[in-house]
């Protein structure tokens, strides 16, 4: 184990991928600009190349050396950069290989940061996560500790398929434990952050800490929540988060996202389509309100989902 | 004549090609009337442009890739792939290339050094691009060949890819078949180099790379300019953009139609759109099918009775491609979801 920020751990999952297998491609907007780049020195200019501010043709290029064989990752930063290239994103390497009938395969990731809340204001703070996430052919990961940052991105390179791969740029220099040596974190795999029996508390990316922190104060106050990571948003572990459900009868879902069609209500209509005879309570979501994010502070805070939000809902839902 | 004239043997293999994506085209449009509700959704008919594919792919070799447009019927029958196949894929059957789960514009053909088709227009530049990386980077001396339309140049796909891939030097060579018309856009009325009389090849300046415009009517002159840019790119010299002037002989597609709304090949957009009959006449007169094949009687590289014989043998050859499609089943419902992932 190593003590590492989860940016740093994002690079150990690539360093780890490219290491192993030489078709793995690194490449994007300002990077591996001078000869003492890391990745430059350990893998060449061959693999690792800066591009410049073209997203359509960056994640065109990764499609076509993915179907040629090689697994790109692309650095895209931020994940509204994607919007520049959509079509790429979600029109085309998710779609050849079913329209190929099965001949090719496009093993790409896309990497970017979401959820810049930090006085980004409306153009660079977004989380987009329900925009990829209803794409078939698409993966989404979004991991919320170090640990999980190396291990989905090993796991995301390794994937035969194309990945959306959002690292949370709030949680940039959060420090975890990360795993020594080989790390690969399963696709469809939810981590139960916290058990508990009396209420399940759904949340992703860094709406994980605020999660864990309101299941804290909740646990003060005799209310024990369970508190569930799902990971990856496609494939969507829906096994432990239904299984969590039959034991508690009680949701609080919690997502970074606007509220209208986010992933927190695909979670919510699963609910309470397949175990609606186990809820003792209406389900409730702590999202984002219907809003551009606005630059001044107070506001940025005020459309945000809080711990003392979630703790609201939770409340409220086992009243 | 250039050393890179074929010889007369190749130069009949070139005609067979054309002739052999000409009929089975015919035979694409005819199913239409023949056999009505078989085909659905959207063709695209690369009459007219056959010189320029065969041309284009004349000096195509193994380990080489191409990737088109949804205009895509033509190249994969030069590189080999079974016209039973593209037919049935193009009937939605499950003997088809993709299994009957792409159809009339995505064909593929992996085997066959055929990578991929985009119905976005543009879309493919930058996958073309990829996959001449992953040339680049094996280091075997394969290129890729790109092939796309003119109205693709008008997308920021097209501008972003060209830039990139003159930067890293891709062994890519881009094919721009322009038939003058975006569907019912003439080039003059989109493209500020047709409109100021420029070829559209000019834009290769702006990317720092050759850019050359030939007759694609003519396959032996698009022959010379894609195999001289083909050496370049395996040379290592990166890419070049070649401008191929081709008529398109039928209309941009099929009439696009709600269920029930029989489905055909209206009239060209230069007649139905423009009222210009003449300008349609004109490129008949030019077809650059039997305009080969008289090139080549009239040089005694084909008697005409070996010209009977290859038009015989290709409707032989496109009737049996219709006769399996018809007769392959449709595919399992199962496989409606089987590709979605790897």
């Amino acid at each position: 184990m190593a003590n590492m920020p989860y940016i740093a751990a994002i690079d150990a999952g690539i360093h780890q991928e490219m290491r192993r297998d030489p078709s793995v491609l690194y490449f994007g907007q300002n990077l591996a600009t001078t000869e003492n780049h890391e990745f430059v020195k350990e893998y060449g200019h061959n693999r690792v190349r800066v591009t410049p501010i073209s997203e359509t043709a960056e994640i065109g290029i990764a499609v076509g050396a993915a179907m040629a064989g090689f697994r790109p990752v692309v650095e895209l930063y931020m994940a509204e950069f994607m919007l520049v290239a959509m079509d790429q994103v979600t029109n085309e390497a998710p779609r050849f290989r079913y329209m190929s009938g099965g001949q090719v395969k496009v093993p790409l990731v896309l990497k970017a940061g979401y959820g810049f809340a930090c006085g980004w204001a409306g153009q660079h703070t977004g989380t987009l996560t329900n925009l990829f996430a209803g794409v078939p052919g698409l993966k989404v990961v979004i991991p919320s500790t170090a640990a999980d940052a190396k291990g989905l991105m090993a796991t995301s390179i390794r994937d035969d398929n194309p990945v959306v791969y959002l690292h949370h740029y709030l949680l940039t220099l959060e420090h975890g434990e990360v795993p020594d040596g080989e790390h690969l974190v399963p696709f469809g795999k939810a981590a139960i952050r916290r058990a508990g029996g009396d209420v399940t508390i759904v949340a992703t990316g860094w709406t994980v800490g605020l999660a864990l922190a309101a299941a804290e104060t909740l646990a003060a106050e005799g209310i024990h929540a369970e508190v569930i990571d799902p990971r990856t948003i496609a494939p969507l572990d829906l096994e432990t988060i239904l299984s969590s459900v039959e034991k508690t009868g009680r949701v609080v879902l919690v997502d970074q996202a606007t509220r209208h069609a986010s992933v927190s209500q695909i979670i919510a209509a699963d609910i309470v389509e397949h175990r609606f005879s186990s809820l003792k309570a209406p389900i409730l979501q702590v999202t984002a309100a219907n809003t551009t994010i606005p630059y001044s502070e107070p506001l940025e805070a005020s459309v945000l989902p809080t711990a003392a939000g979630i703790c609201a809902a939770v409340r409220k839902v086992c009243a | 004549m250039s050393v890179n004239t074929p010889n007369a043997e190749r130069q009949i293999w070139i005609y067979t090609q054309m002739l052999r994506i000409r009929t089975f085209e015919e035979r694409v449009k005819r199913t239409f009337t023949d056999h009505p509700g078989v085909i659905r959704g959207h063709t695209h008919l690369a009459d007219g442009a056959e010189a320029s594919i065969v041309g284009s792919l004349s000096g195509f070799k193994k380990g080489d890739a191409a990737l088109a447009t949804y205009r895509c019927h033509g190249y994969p029958l030069v590189l080999g792939s079974d016209p039973k196949a593209a037919m049935a894929e193009i009937y939605g059957r499950v003997d088809g290339l993709c299994k009957g789960l792409g159809g009339s514009m995505h064909l593929t053909d992996v085997a066959h050094g055929f990578l991929g088709t985009s119905g976005i227009v543009g879309a493919g530049i930058p996958h073309a691009a990829g996959a001449a990386w992953a040339a680049q980077i094996r280091g075997k001396e394969e290129v890729v060949l790109c092939f796309f339309g003119d109205g693709a140049s008008k997308q920021g796909a097209f501008a972003e890819t060209l830039n990139i891939a003159s930067l890293w030097k891709l062994p890519c060579v881009f094919v721009m078949e322009n038939n003058g018309y975006n569907v019912v856009t003439t080039s003059a009325q989109e493209d500020a180099n047709a409109a100021a009389g420029e070829p559209l090849s000019i834009k290769a300046k702006a990317f720092a790379m050759p850019g050359v415009t030939v007759d694609g009517t003519d396959p032996l002159a698009v022959h010379a300019v894609v195999s001289e840019a083909v050496a370049r790119a395996r040379a290592g010299h990166g890419p070049t953009l070649v401008e191929s002037k081709v008529y398109r002989l039928s209309a941009h597609g099929n009439i696009i139609a709600p269920p029930g709304v029989p489905l055909h090949y209206p009239e060209h957009e230069a007649i139905t759109v423009f009222g210009n009959s003449a300008e349609y006449e004109a490129a008949l007169r030019g077809d650059p099918v039997p305009r080969f094949r008289g090139i080549l009687v009239q040089n005694g590289i084909l008697t005409p009775e070996h010209a009977a014989k290859i038009t015989s043998e290709v409707d032989a050859e496109m009737q049996a491609a219709v006769d399996f499609a018809l007769k392959s089943p449709f595919p399992t419902l199962e496989s409606a979801l089987q590709y979605n992932y790897a």
